[in-house]
């Protein structure tokens, strides 16, 4: 909303002045606090006080100069002035603007007086573009010509400045951001209201007075609702013996400020009746309403009409339904014939535009249903002036005042332009089948109190409230105003009755708001209140912030990728399950929901490769979606938070995924979750190398049988995330150069339930430990982690560590099999081991794998 | 030592020893390495020396006279082995110090190695942030990316035509459903505010960071996903006022005690009375630049108390509780504090940004 500050002096007494640019800003500040925030300040008009309106009497040649010549002009009080000009497209009589000497012009030019060719310059004549006007720099500026006089440009005063001449002084516009709740303010009037309050000023609003011809309107028009739930009231004026006009200079130069274009003196009376009062409305040809009259009704669906900006508009067409009353209705303002000439509170129709011909005019001021407009202007794609303040609410109250202050307006152009005065006809033409009723509420200023933190009295309240419009019973009164306790401390309750102006205010807490913004937000005083709780991160939380150190440590950079993504890209990255598709995706390529982290990923190795930064580690948290099966009608969307490791460092490869998975596990203290390849969990593996990626999952209670941990609420065998290797071609398809890159992919909100390793400390033994290292030839079907369990549980309590320290194939091991070398270290926390108990715990160990396994000892 | 000790008894002079001894002191100060030196003091002192030929001439004198030969044999051979230790410990030293200068290593021609990684900056600034709340006794609490039409819209007082509704702004999710539990993209963090109010424990002092979505055309300020902090506070007898101190409190905490805060009215329909909050520009200190539009005041953040209509959705009176509510983009945060032009460097994820941070 640009508001002119000159536009809201009229309305208010403000003391800033756009001079005084000390007063601007302090304005612009109080505006901020009362809620109207200042996106920008824009000072207009700069220079023009200082130039004078002067009618050149002489222009005379000089000696020896061909270029210019000497001007004698009369700049009023029988004052002449002689200047030197270079300019040839004036002649003696022709009224000019004068830049005196000690003027300054726009840019900070002062004016001296110069010398040249001998002749003294007093000043100087000057241009459009020398003024800022225009962008004419052919000649000086010429206003008027004698005999040619501009119609619009009503006599000339000499002397006088050209800001008053064209009723353009220094202004100052004010870029306001109304919001949603504040539909008031959507008026210079509004605007000048909340300033006034905040100010302690008079409000002057306008009071306009039309003078009615004989004839009645209701003769000359007819106005009709059929669908009262889309327009409440409709009222009319009629103007005949319209004359085409141009608006007075101090209206065209109001709405252009306000951002509008003046076009003649009916609709810029139209335009400036919605700005200044927040009034939509609507004047028609009304010769070219077929019928003469009006007529509100819902649009048939599909039923089109041509709008002022000549695009067709289809109406009507969305879906009805039943627990809607609304839904599917656009309101469609007919002629009295029927024929389309408006979409109400949108916009009107070409066919019964205003024009030069235009000889009656019909002013529609309506008071139409703000959910049926928003809905109508969202639906048909079209929003503009009138639907922004139909769709937030304009004052039931002000129809009247907006239309007479129509007829006033286009009155009083055609006086300013000379041409003679329409008629007002008598009386309106009105249908009014849901009379307004204001709002009614209860303020309890105790509650008031309690809810800011204030100590105001009910009457200091008071006194906030009935300046911004609020109608209230003299609380000093008691009797049926306020209602008083026993002991008489306070008010408990006063009765409000809401302006019409705020369709926001419904309840007691929408007083209270105005209470604290005219109170001002900035004077209530900040106390400390203190929790009660001692906070702390959850489980999750705390895992989450482990986890993603420990993949920092890991060399690994935290990415963020979309959640947003294509769907091709996740079937490349092997996503199986069912995706959440958007209904109203922006593109394609960002149209479901990710199902996993695999495609965002890679696309950002891709992006580092390509940037010459292929060896590198990226690890990302976020959630993942998919849709839950089942054969149920209704599908159930599927939320959870994964994190993922990507390694596509030099050698990185499902090994170096396997030790990350170990770093990860060790760090966190996760215990009992096993690598497991032979599962076919495919949803799992999508998108990695199948022969070298495994899924995690929670181990059996027989495995970790002797390991000491805190089991988790997991089911054995539960999923926890997989580790390998990405699919190579996978890896091409997504233009990632690599051979291999390893994969880390872990259920975060599932480990939370996960094994952990016990909390009790072990103790450690003070005596020697003793190793023995075991190799065997293991067939290749089996498994190392088969081999190491069974020597595992072989060693029994006395195994301290176990670990497998050399994988060999080749020259001395059989096809088919490869070498697995374990080392064992043994210890007892009691005692130093004997040879032959190392020796037995040796024998035992062998023979366990021999017998258990395709293993033979080397 | 006079000329011949004890007459004849004395199987060497004063000035045989004198010799002897000087010839071994020159000997072993001669020794320029250890085995230089083990030489000369067996030259000295060994078995052929001509000291130990003395010693075994002892056994030929009388035992008085040998007692007294044989300390002054047994002084000369302390002498010298000290000597010859002390030079020993000199010609160590040197040695170390040799093979330690050869084992000199550049420390510049070490080969790079593999650094630690980074966190996100968002991570960075959302966990600041949780820290700083879980201080003040919050509990971070969170809440799913997908929504349904009554979680972020209906019960919080967001009414059916309100603008933020319509399909331009909103992720709608395609899902069979009925209308009323339609889904969609959470527009914001506060559904985790009936959450909270529906899990029926009060009073509630929380914060909820999240990945929150909106229908927007990326830019270089704007991203259709992106990242908000919300702040969530029900008790007894809560104030506005409490909620100004309250966000006067950790601006405090994450920019620091110079920094002022303050309110002005806006609108939100979930809060009433509802308010943007603003803090002192980081770039002027509060005296004007282009950044905050010369006003010294840079918007952070919505905030307001809880709307009796939000209380009310979710079964708590609202006579009896009151509560405010504040919420801020936490990406814009940290765009601030690191004066990044673009914020489309977070989702493009070039190792060359993210390891610029902590």
């Amino acid at each position: 909303m640009r508001a002119p500050l000159s536009w809201l002096r009229a309305l208010t007494p403000l003391s800033a002045e756009a001079g005084d640019r000390s007063s601007v800003v302090e304005l612009a500040s109080e505006l901020d606090s009362l809620g109207l925030v200042v996106e920008r300040t824009e000072w207009v008009g700069e220079g023009l006080s200082d130039v004078v309106l002067a009618r050149v009497l002489e222009v005379a040649p000089i000696k020896g100069a061909d270029r210019i010549r000497r001007v004698v002009v009369d700049r009023g009080g029988g004052e002449t002035t002689e200047v030197v000009c270079g300019a040839w497209n004036f002649e003696a009589g022709d009224v000019v603007v004068l830049a005196p000497v000690g003027s300054v012009l726009p840019g900070d030019f002062r004016m001296e007086r110069r010398k040249m060719k001998g002749v003294v310059s007093n000043g100087m004549l000057c241009s459009g573009r020398e003024l800022r006007l225009s962008e004419d720099h052919e000649g000086i500026l010429v206003l008027a010509r004698p005999g040619s006089e501009a119609p619009h440009v009503p006599g000339f005063t000499l002397g006088t400045p050209l800001s008053d001449h064209l009723g353009m002084s220094l202004d100052v516009v004010f870029d306001l951001a109304i919001e949603p709740n504040r539909p008031d303010c959507l008026s210079m009037l509004g605007i000048a209201r909340d300033l006034a309050a905040h100010y302690g000023l008079p409000l002057h609003t306008p009071e306009p007075r039309v003078t009615e011809g004989e004839r009645p309107a209701v003769d000359l028009a007819t106005i009709e609702i059929d669908a009262p739930e889309l327009c409440q009231r409709l009222l009319g004026r009629v103007l005949t013996g319209i004359r085409p006009a141009p608006s007075p200079l101090v209206v065209q130069r109001r709405l252009i400020l306000a951002g509008m274009r003046p076009i003649n003196h009916v609709v810029d009376a139209s335009n400036y009746v919605m700005l200044e009062l927040g009034q939509p409305n609507h004047p028609y040809d009304l010769a070219l309403l077929g019928g003469g009259g009006l007529r509100v009704r819902a649009a048939h669906p599909g039923e089109t009409i041509v709008t002022l900006d000549g695009a067709t508009r289809i109406l009507g067409g969305r879906e009805r339904r039943d627990d809607d009353l609304l839904a599917g209705l656009d309101g469609l303002i007919c002629s009295a014939n029927d024929v389309p000439v408006g979409i109400a509170g949108v916009m009107g129709g070409h066919s019964s535009e205003i024009s030069e011909g235009t000889g009656q005019v019909l002013l529609e001021v309506a008071r139409f249903s703000a959910l049926a407009v928003g809905r109508t202007s969202r639906h048909v794609g079209l929003r503009t002036e009138a639907s922004i303040r139909f769709e937030r609410g304009v004052d039931p109250e002000g129809m009247e005042r907006a239309a007479d202050r129509f007829c006033e307006l286009v009155v009083d152009a055609a006086v300013a332009a000379g041409v003679e005065p329409p008629v007002v006809a008598r009386g309106l033409v009105e249908a009014n089948p849901r009379p307004f009723e204001r709002t009614n509420l209860t303020l309890r200023p105790p509650r008031v109190n309690a809810l800011l933190g204030l100590s105001l009295s009910a009457e200091q309240m008071m006194d906030l409230l009935r300046p911004i419009g609020y109608e209230i019973t003299d609380t000093r009164e008691g009797a049926d105003g306020g209602t008083r306790p026993a002991d008489g401390a306070g008010v408990e309750q006063v009765p409000v009755i809401v302006p019409s102006f705020r369709p926001d205010v419904t309840r007691e807490v929408d007083v209270i708001e105005d209470v604290a913004r005219t109170y001002g937000y900035r004077r209530i005083p900040k106390s400390d209140r203190r929790s009660p709780y001692v906070g702390k991160l959850d489980e999750l939380q705390r895992l989450r912030r482990r986890v993603r150190r420990v993949l920092a440590g890991l060399g690994a950079h935290e990415a963020w990728t979309s959640s947003i993504v294509d769907p091709a890209e996740q079937q490349l990255a092997g996503v199986t399950r069912s995706l959440i598709p958007l209904s109203n995706p922006m593109v394609a390529e960002e149209s479901v929901m990710r199902g996993g982290l695999l495609a965002g990923l890679l696309t950002a190795l891709r992006h580092n490769a390509g940037h010459r930064n292929p060896w590198i580690r990226l690890f990302e948290v976020g959630d993942v979606f998919g849709l839950a099966g089942g054969f149920e009608l209704v599908t159930a969307p599927e939320e959870g938070e994964r994190v993922a490791l990507v390694l596509a460092r030099q050698n990185d490869d499902a090994g170096a995924a396997v030790n990350a998975w170990r770093v990860v596990a060790d760090a966190v203290g996760l215990e009992g979750i096993e690598v497991t390849q032979d599962s076919d969990g495919t949803e799992n593996l999508g998108g990695l190398h199948r022969a070298r990626s495994g899924l995690l999952v929670v181990a059996s209670p027989d495995t970790l049988a002797g390991v000491p941990h805190e089991p988790g609420e997991l089911a054995p065998g539960t999923v926890l995330g997989a580790v390998g290797e990405v699919d190579p071609d996978v890896l091409a398809a997504f233009g990632v150069p690599h051979d291999r890159v390893g994969w880390l992919e872990l259920h975060l909100d599932r480990l939370v339930g996960a094994p952990r390793r016990a909390e009790l400390a072990r103790p450690v033994s003070r005596y020697p430990s003793s190793d023995i290292d075991l190799a065997f030839s293991v067939d290749e079907s089996v498994p190392a982690r088969q081999v190491e369990a069974v020597i595992r549980t072989a060693a029994g309590d006395l195994c301290e560590r176990l670990e497998l320290f050399d994988v060999y194939r080749g020259a001395g091991v059989p096809e088919g099999r490869r070498s697995l070398a374990f080392r064992l270290r043994l210890v007892a926390l009691d005692r130093t081991l004997t040879d032959a108990e190392v020796a037995e715990v040796r024998r035992r160990c062998v023979d366990s794998v021999q017998a258990a396994l395709p293993a033979t000892l080397r | 030592m006079t000329d011949r000790m004890a007459g004849e008894d004395q199987p060497f002079t004063s000035a045989e020893l004198g010799e002897i001894e000087a010839e071994a002191r020159a000997a072993i100060e001669a020794a320029s390495s250890l085995p230089a030196l083990d030489a000369a003091e067996r030259d000295a002192l060994g078995k052929r020396s001509r000291f130990s030929g003395l010693y075994r001439e002892l056994g030929r004198i009388s035992p008085d006279g040998r007692k007294s030969a044989g300390q002054v044999l047994h002084e000369l051979r302390r002498r010298l082995e000290d000597m010859a230790d002390s030079r020993r410990a000199e010609l160590e030293a040197v040695e170390r110090a040799e093979r330690m200068a050869a084992d000199h290593l550049d420390l510049s021609e070490v080969l790079p190695g593999e650094l630690a990684g980074h966190l996100h900056l968002v991570t960075e600034v959302r966990e600041q942030l949780e820290d700083v709340f879980v201080g003040m006794g919050y509990e971070i609490a969170e809440g799913p990316e997908v929504e349904t039409d009554w979680y972020n819209f209906q019960a919080l007082n967001i009414p059916l035509d309100h603008p933020a509704r319509s399909s331009v702004d909103t992720f709608f999710l395609e899902l069979a459903g009925s209308e009323d539990a339609r889904y969609l993209l959470r527009t914001h963090t506060s559904p985790v505010q009936i959450h909270l109010l529906e899990r029926g424990e009060l009073p509630i002092y929380a914060v909820v960071p999240g990945r929150v979505y909106r229908r927007d055309t990326p830019d270089a300020t704007h991203l259709p996903v992106f990242h908000q902090l919300e702040g969530l506070v029900i008790d007894h007898g809560i104030t506005f006022g409490d909620l100004a101190g309250t966000i006067d409190t950790f601006v405090h905490a994450i920019f620091g005690e110079q920094v002022s805060t303050r309110l002005r009215p806006a609108y939100f329909p979930f809060t009433e009375p509802s308010a943007e909050f603003e803090m002192t520009c980081q770039i002027c200190g509060g005296s004007g630049c282009r950044t905050c539009s010369m006003t010294g005041w840079i918007e952070l953040g919505g905030c307001g108390m809880v709307h009796p209509a939000v209380l009310e959705a979710t079964g708590v009176d609202p006579e009896e509780w009151t509560g405010f509510a504040f919420g801020f983009g936490v990406d814009r945060l940290a765009i601030m504090r690191h004066g990044i032009s673009d914020m489309r460097a977070f989702v493009e994820n070039d190792v060359r940004f993210l390891r610029q941070f902590a």
